[in-house]
């Protein structure tokens, strides 16, 4: 047991918690999309996170590079093993990214609508299959010897991982329609506060069942205390989220939102660790924050290399944030 | 069918593809920060045009690069899990620091070149350019560091282990920075970086030759093309340069692919340059050869006696696939030569001011503009299938790097869906780009009535 190997597991968990946070917002801009009722809106819509979620995506693929450095066999078997989810999830990224570029490049009826549906259910899959593909990790999967995934595709299709992929859609559309309450102005604003509060209650319909078989999980592992405090916390932020939406409180609604996101991937977390790929059918297998890891050396490399880099990334953050700080206008038509 | 075939069939496709979009954006990158430099330096709107124009082809050819890139990135895991496990401790980290020090920086200043002019200082402008084009070409490097491992390990050890009663072997790392800068790193780089500027500078020198043949915003597009044509003339010369470097090194590091590039069967000196012939792998020799004796062995080492490693040298389980090897490198070389030799003309008729006078040499640019990107496409396939049977020169076979878990059927599931997809993005760029030039620049009013 060494210290690299779980700081990676928290560096780790906060690409993918940044990620989550941050395409989670126009990944549910995406959902809301289908919703929209004029052209102005959707126009709207697409500025506010046109700046945006090309940065959003690239944590992403940061979080990729680095599951891929820090526990090779990881990325091997969940990428392999879940084959099929990944290429869908390619599939719909690829459609939302030329969407958003090439929605505005021709001025003809027809060829808008085609990309806003192509950006819209671009968005919904990804929203969907991630969390189906954490639904499975949750549960474990059916590995062998050297880590492979035998269990076959319709195995990853069952109800609690379903559930899951529910929830990740709920919790990206609730995430999105905040988003979209404090980017824009007026009346489309007011709308989109009041999509937040319908989807809220979906979100915790779906979330509370999830819940209630994935604690489940929570207290099969090692760090039942800290799983369960980090869930108080999540439904506690994610009450204070409605408290402040229903308010008016755009900016604090939709931060309470961030922080839910946060918390619960961090619950997730605390339920596998020291596990990452638990293996149902020999636990023995199951691919482990000590036993799957690269050597110290690389860690130890990637490290710096991180302590370099992510003061860097938080700083293009804030600063394209901060360029682009104004509210979005609706044009009517 | 065979799931390595399929699996390498997918990745083939997928990534030439993908490579059509970097190094065009790599080269339209710097060409813009140029335009947007020299706005700064005299005023001159023209540029300001030229800028604001050559942004929007960029963003258009940019989307697709990333949207195509991430399939790059999940496609190690995905269909290569043997390759991943075996080298996980190395290569990943190259990708990660590429989306750390390199993608991040790329889309927030990409963000403010697109939508942000408004927003931001001139200044502030400007500079964004640059660290957009610095962006790509930093993240061509980590991207470099990772191939060329493969093809030139270095910095590492292969150590056995048992896990779960398995025996596995695995590569890891030593020695960090011999492993970045491994003996290919620096020649294979500075040759990506110079091919990409090929590809971006005749672009813009042959698209803008074209509108004038056809004569839409004919000003416009003549300063634009006067603009192309010493870059264009620089970068193929020096890419040609640091080529030739690049294939000296390939001549020490990896001889069989040396080999096969130049259909040398027998080892010796004398080796000759074969400009034209047809490889036969099994038969071990070469029908319809043309050669210059001993030009190979004077390239490589200087001298005609300069001894150079044959294919029959090596074990025929060993040998890359020599036809294909072959042909991608010669095409590349005389594409390169075709590209000198356009340039070379441009630059004798600009010097004369009369670049833009002769109609056939303006149709000659235009048909220019798809051969750079072949010759990189193919410089890649020569590179890449020249590492062959290997996935890792000499220490993982491509057979052995495959997913094991995932079913063949569903490889070429996916192999359809891509190849839907991507006829159907390049048709859409196609089209995008054709109506982008008919569009032609905005007006120097329009430009000039935004707020700075």
């Amino acid at each position: 047991m060494e210290a690299l190997q779980i700081i990676w597991f928290l560096l780790i968990g906060i690409l993918v918690i940044g990620y989550s946070i941050l395409d989670g917002f126009d990944l549910g801009v995406g959902f809301w999309h289908l919703f929209a009722k004029k052209k102005g809106e959707r126009t709207a819509f697409i500025h506010s996170i046109e700046p945006f979620w090309d940065g959003n995506e690239v944590w992403l693929l940061t979080a990729g590079g680095a599951l891929f450095a820090a526990f090779p066999p990881v990325y091997a078997t969940v990428f392999s093993g879940f084959y099929l989810a990944m290429m869908l999830v390619l599939l719909g990224l690829i459609f939302r990214a030329v969407a958003i570029e090439f929605r505005n490049k021709i001025e003809s009826e027809k060829w808008v609508k085609a990309w806003d549906i192509a950006f819209s259910f671009g968005s919904i899959l990804p929203s969907i299959l991630y969390g189906v593909a954490i639904g499975n990790i949750l549960q474990g999967l059916e590995l062998n010897a050297i880590g492979d995934y035998t269990g076959g595709f319709f195995a990853l299709l069952n109800p609690f991982a379903l559930f899951c992929g529910i929830v990740g859609l709920a919790m990206f559309a609730h995430h999105g329609a905040l988003y979209l309450a404090m980017k824009l102005e007026g009346e489309t604003a007011e709308r989109a506060g009041k999509w937040a509060q319908k989807t809220w209650y979906i979100f915790l319909f779906t979330f509370m069942p999830t819940l209630a078989y994935g604690v489940k999980f929570c207290i099969s592992g090692d760090y039942k205390f800290v799983c369960m405090l980090l869930i108080v916390f999540a439904l506690i932020s994610n009450f204070l989220a409605f408290a402040f939406n229903k308010k008016g409180k755009a900016v604090a609604a939709f931060l309470s939102s961030s922080v839910t996101i946060g918390l619960v991937m961090l619950s997730v977390a605390a339920a596998l660790f020291p596990n990452i790929v638990p293996c149902t059918n020999e636990p023995d297998w199951g691919l482990t924050v000590f036993n799957a890891s690269s050597s110290m050396r690389t860690l130890g490399w990637m490290l710096g290399i991180a302590l370099i880099g992510m003061p860097l990334v938080l700083g293009y953050t804030w600063f394209i944030h901060h360029v682009f700080r104004d509210k979005v206008k609706v044009h009517k038509d | 069918m065979d799931a390595v075939l399929l699996a390498r069939i997918q990745f083939a496709l997928t990534i030439m593809f993908h490579y059509i979009f970097p190094p065009l954006t790599i080269g339209l990158g710097w060409m813009i920060f140029m335009y947007n430099t020299r706005y700064q330096e005299n005023g001159n709107p023209i540029f300001r045009q030229l800028a604001h124009f050559w942004t929007k082809v960029f963003a258009i050819s940019f989307i697709i690069g990333v949207a195509t890139g991430i399939v790059m990135e999940f496609q190690f895991g995905t269909n290569w899990a043997g390759y991943s496990r075996f080298v996980g401790d190395i290569f990943g980290a190259p990708l990660a620091a590429e989306g750390v020090f390199a993608f991040f920086l790329e889309s927030s200043f990409l963000g403010i070149l697109l939508y942000g002019r408004k927003r931001v200082s001139q200044k502030l402008y400007w500079f964004s350019s640059f660290m957009v084009a610095l962006g790509a070409t930093m993240s061509a490097f980590w991207i470099v560091v990772a191939n060329s491992w493969q093809q030139t390990p270095a910095g590492f050890e292969v150590v056995t282990e048992t896990v779960n009663g398995v025996v596995i072997q695995k590569a890891v790392l030593t020695n960090f920075w011999e492993a970045v800068f491994n003996p290919s790193t620096l020649p294979r780089y500075s040759h990506v970086i110079t091919g990409a500027l090929t590809v971006g500078v005749f672009f813009i020198l042959g698209t803008s030759a074209w509108q004038v043949v056809k004569e839409r915003n004919v000003e416009f597009f003549r300063t634009s093309m006067r603009t192309a044509v010493i870059p264009a003339f620089m970068v193929i010369m020096i890419t040609m340069f640091v080529g030739h470097k690049h294939g000296h090194q390939v001549a020490e590091t990896q001889p069989a692919k040396l080999a096969a590039f130049e259909g040398i069967w027998e080892s010796g000196p004398n080796a000759p340059l074969m400009l034209f012939g047809l490889p036969d792998q099994d038969a071990e020799k070469n029908h319809f050869a043309i050669r210059i004796p001993g030009m190979v062995s004077l390239m490589v080492g200087g001298r005609f006696d300069t001894e150079i490693q044959g294919l029959k040298d090596f074990p025929k389980e060993d040998r890359p696939p020599v036809a294909i090897s072959f042909w991608a490198f010669h095409l590349m070389f005389y594409m390169g030569m075709w590209m000198a030799f356009v340039a070379f003309i441009g630059v004798i008729f600009w010097l004369n001011k009369k670049l833009l006078d002769h109609q056939l040499y303006l149709k000659i640019c235009a048909i220019t503009v798809p051969i750079p990107f072949l010759a990189n496409e193919v410089g890649w396939v020569a590179a890449e299938v020249g590492r062959q049977p290997w996935v890792v020169y000499n220490l993982l076979r491509t057979k052995e790097a495959v997913s094991k878990s995932v079913p063949a059927g569903q490889v070429l599931a996916s192999i359809i869906m891509f190849s839907i997809i991507y006829a159907l993005l390049f048709g859409l760029w196609i089209y995008l780009l054709k109506n982008q030039f008919a569009k032609g620049p905005e007006s120097i009013e329009a430009l000039e009535g935004e707020v700075e």
